[in-house]
C-alpha cells in the first residue's frame, strides 16, 4: 500500500515534472522574452556593427592591411610608428588640440554671456533665440563650410568688409597661421545649443536666492558669483565635456575649407582627417585603425580627468 | 529633473535679478540686435549672393541684390555632369528611410528599456548608454570591409541598414527618457485586460509619445541630410551621391569659377533644414534642453 503510495507519488511526481520543465520554459520566456525581442534589432546592431568591429579593429591596429591582400600582424609597429615617426601625426594632435583649447572657451563663454543676457526677462526672448539657434542647426553641412572658404578668402567678404575701413586682409584660409581660426570661428558661430542648455540651467536657479541676496545688499557681480556661476557649474562641465568631445571628432569644415588636404602646412590637419587621409587615400587600414583607437584612448583619458577634478569646481547640491 | 527643465524650457520668462531699468534695457537689446545681425550676416549675403547677376557678385557686400537673376540656380543645378535633382532625390531617400529606420527600431529598444522586466536589463542598459561614448571611428574600418565585402559600397544600404538595427542610440536614450514620463496605470490597465506587450506598445505607448517621436524624426533627418562623412566613405558613383557629396564636388570642379551656381545650390541644400526649424523650432529647443544634445 505504502510502495503504491509511493510509486503513484513517483509516478504523479513523474507526471507533473514535465509539464513543470516546460512550464519553467514558458514562465521564462514568458517573463524574459518580450523584453528580448523589442531588443533584438539593437542587441543585433551592438554585437554586429559595434562590438565585433571594435574587437576587430583592435585586432587590426596590430596588423599592416590594405583591403586587398589578408591583414599581416607586426606586432606594435603602428603605435610605435605613430608615437616616434610619425610627422603628420604630431601635427595633426597640434592642431587637433589647438582647435579644442581656442573653440570650446570662447564657444561656451559666448553662449554663457548671451544665455544670462536672454534670462532675465528680455522681450522677444523666443525670437532672439531662434536667431542664435539657427546657425547650430545648419553648420554641420557643406554648404556652410563652402561659405566659410568664401567668407575668409582672399577676395572674400571678410576682406571686402575690411577693405571698407582701409584694413587689407590676408587669405585666411591659405595663411597657415590664421587658417585655423577661421575654424574656430565657425565654431564659436554655433554657439546656439550649448546656449539653450544654460538658459534651461538658468532657469533651474530658484529666484529667492537672489531676492536674498539683493536683500543683503550683494550687488550684481557678486550675485553673479557668487549664486550664478556655482549654481551653474553642473551646466557648464556638462557642455564642456559634450563641446571638447565634439571638437575632437570635427571633420566637414576642415575637410572642405581646405580641400581635403588640411593644408596650408598641414594647419588644418585635424585628426580625423588625418585618420580619413590613412584609411581611404593611402588605404593603410592598420595604420589607420590604430590611429582611431588613440583618439579613443585621448578621449576617454579627457573624461575622466574631467570627471576627476569636477568634484574640485563643480557644485551639486543634493 | 527631466520635466522641470522642460517646463522651465516652455515657461513664459521670469525675471530673477529684476527688471532693468530702462538704459539698461536698451543697451542689452542693441548688443542682442547687433549680435544677431552679425550672426545672420553671412547667410543672408549668400541666398543675396545666389540671385545676383554674376559679376556683382564679389563687387557688393550690401545684402540687397540690384537686380534678381536666377541663372545661378539654372547654371548650378546642371552645373555637374548629373543634375542636383539626382542628389536631391538621393538625399531624401536615405533620410526618409534612416527616419523610419530610428523611429522605429530606437523606440522599440525604448520600450523594453523602459517598461519591460527581463533579466540584464539594467546591464544592457547600461551597454546602451556607454556605445554612446564610444567615437565611431573605433567601428569604421572593420564596417567598412564589412559593407564593401557585402557589396553594399554605392549603394544606400551601409548608411541606412545600421539605423534599422537602432545604431543611433542616442534616440534610445532619449525616448526611454520620455515613456518613463508615461503613467504606468495606463500600461497596467492594458495588461488586465488581456493587452499583451506588442499592444501596450503600440496602442499606448506610440500614440502618447508623439513628441518625442517627431524630435527624433526631425533630428534624424537633419543629421542624415547634412552627413558628409558617411556619404563620403560609401558613395564613389556620382548617380549615388548625395547633395552634401554634390556641393563639394561642385566645390572641388568650379572653386574659382562658378560662385554664383555654388552659392545657389547652397542655398537650396539648406532649405529642408531651415523649413524644419521654421515649423518645429519649439520640439527642436525642447529636445536639446532636456537631453543636451550638441546640435
Amino acid at each position: 500500500m505504502a510502495a503504491v503510495q509511493d510509486s503513484a507519488v513517483v509516478v504523479g511526481g513523474g507526471v507533473q515534472a514535465r509539464p513543470a520543465a516546460q512550464g519553467r520554459w514558458a514562465s521564462i520566456w514568458a517573463k524574459h522574452g518580450a523584453g528580448y525581442m523589442f531588443l533584438l534589432p539593437w542587441l543585433i546592431g551592438f554585437f554586429g556593427l559595434t562590438l565585433g568591429p571594435a574587437i576587430a579593429s583592435l585586432y587590426l591596429s596590430f596588423t599592416s592591411f590594405d583591403l586587398i591582400r589578408a591583414p599581416e600582424w607586426v606586432g606594435t609597429a603602428n603605435y610605435v610608428r605613430i608615437a616616434t615617426a610619425d610627422p603628420k601625426f604630431a601635427a595633426a594632435m597640434q592642431v587637433t588640440f589647438l582647435y579644442v583649447v581656442l573653440s570650446v572657451p570662447f564657444k561656451l563663454s559666448f553662449a554663457l554671456l548671451v544665455a544670462i543676457l536672454l534670462d532675465r526677462g528680455v522681450r522677444g526672448l523666443t525670437v532672439y533665440r531662434a536667431i542664435f539657434y539657427l546657425p547650430s542647426l545648419l553648420g554641420g553641412s557643406v554648404a556652410i563650410a563652402v561659405l566659410w572658404r568664401q567668407l575668409f578668402a582672399g577676395d572674400g567678404l571678410i576682406n571686402s568688409l575690411l577693405a571698407q575701413f582701409g584694413i587689407e586682409g590676408p587669405s585666411w584660409i591659405s595663411h597657415p597661421n590664421y587658417a585655423i581660426w577661421t575654424l574656430v570661428v565657425l565654431s564659436v558661430w554655433q554657439f546656439g545649443s550649448p546656449m539653450i542648455i544654460f538658459l534651461a540651467g538658468l532657469r533651474q536657479i530658484p529666484t529667492d536666492m537672489y531676492e536674498a541676496a539683493s536683500l543683503d545688499g550683494a550687488s550684481k557681480f557678486r550675485q553673479f558669483y557668487k549664486i550664478t556661476l556655482p549654481l551653474l557649474t553642473p551646466v557648464i562641465f556638462f557642455n564642456a565635456v559634450v563641446q571638447t568631445i565634439d571638437a575632437f571628432k570635427a571633420f566637414t569644415p576642415a575637410f572642405i575649407i581646405s580641400g581635403g588636404t588640411g593644408g596650408p602646412i598641414n594647419s588644418t590637419l585635424f585628426y580625423t582627417l588625418y585618420l580619413y587621409q590613412e584609411a581611404f587615400g593611402n588605404f593603410r587600414m592598420g595604420y589607420a585603425s590604430a590611429l582611431a583607437w588613440i583618439l579613443v584612448l585621448i578621449i576617454a583619458l579627457f573624461t575622466a580627468f574631467s570627471f576627476l577634478t569636477s568634484r574640485y569646481w563643480v557644485h551639486y547640491d543634493d | 529633473m527631466t520635466d522641470a527643465i522642460m517646463s522651465s524650457v516652455t515657461a513664459p520668462p521670469s525675471a530673477p535679478l529684476g527688471r532693468r531699468g530702462p538704459l539698461g534695457s536698451v543697451l542689452v537689446h542693441a548688443g542682442l540686435i547687433a549680435a544677431s545681425i552679425a550672426m545672420l550676416y553671412p547667410l543672408l549675403w549668400m541666398i543675396s549672393a545666389s540671385v545676383r547677376p554674376e559679376d556683382e557678385i564679389f563687387a557688393s557686400t550690401s545684402l540687397w541684390p540690384s537686380s534678381i537673376d536666377v541663372a545661378s540656380y539654372l547654371r548650378g543645378w546642371f552645373g555637374l555632369d548629373v543634375s542636383f535633382g539626382r542628389f536631391f532625390w538621393n538625399s531624401l531617400v536615405v533620410a526618409v528611410l534612416t527616419v523610419i529606420g530610428n523611429v522605429v527600431a530606437c523606440s522599440l529598444a525604448a520600450y523594453a528599456f523602459a517598461r519591460l522586466r527581463f533579466a540584464g536589463r539594467n546591464f544592457w542598459f547600461a551597454i546602451m548608454l556607454g556605445t554612446l561614448m564610444i567615437p565611431y571611428h573605433v567601428t569604421l574600418i572593420p564596417q567598412y570591409v564589412l559593407f564593401l565585402n557585402l557589396g553594399w559600397v554605392n549603394t544606400f544600404l551601409p548608411l541606412v541598414v545600421p539605423k534599422f538595427l537602432a545604431s543611433d542610440a542616442f534616440f534610445i536614450f532619449l525616448m526611454v527618457q520620455f515613456f518613463r514620463g508615461i503613467p504606468r496605470e495606463l500600461d497596467e490597465a492594458a495588461m488586465m485586460d488581456g493587452c499583451g506587450p506588442w499592444r501596450i506598445y503600440w496602442k499606448i505607448m506610440v500614440p502618447l509619445s508623439l513628441p518625442v517621436l517627431a524630435t527624433a524624426a526631425i533630428f534624424s533627418f537633419i543629421w542624415t541630410w547634412d552627413d558628409f562623412f558617411g556619404p563620403l566613405i560609401y558613395l564613389n558613383d556620382m548617380n549615388t551621391y548625395t547633395i552634401q557629396l554634390g556641393l563639394r564636388t561642385f566645390v572641388d570642379s568650379s572653386s574659382t569659377s562658378d560662385w554664383g551656381g555654388l552659392f545657389a545650390m547652397s542655398t537650396l541644400s539648406l532649405v529642408p533644414v531651415f523649413f524644419f526649424f521654421l515649423f518645429f523650432q519649439r520640439l527642436l529647443i525642447e529636445g536639446i534642453a532636456t537631453t543636451g544634445m550638441k546640435r
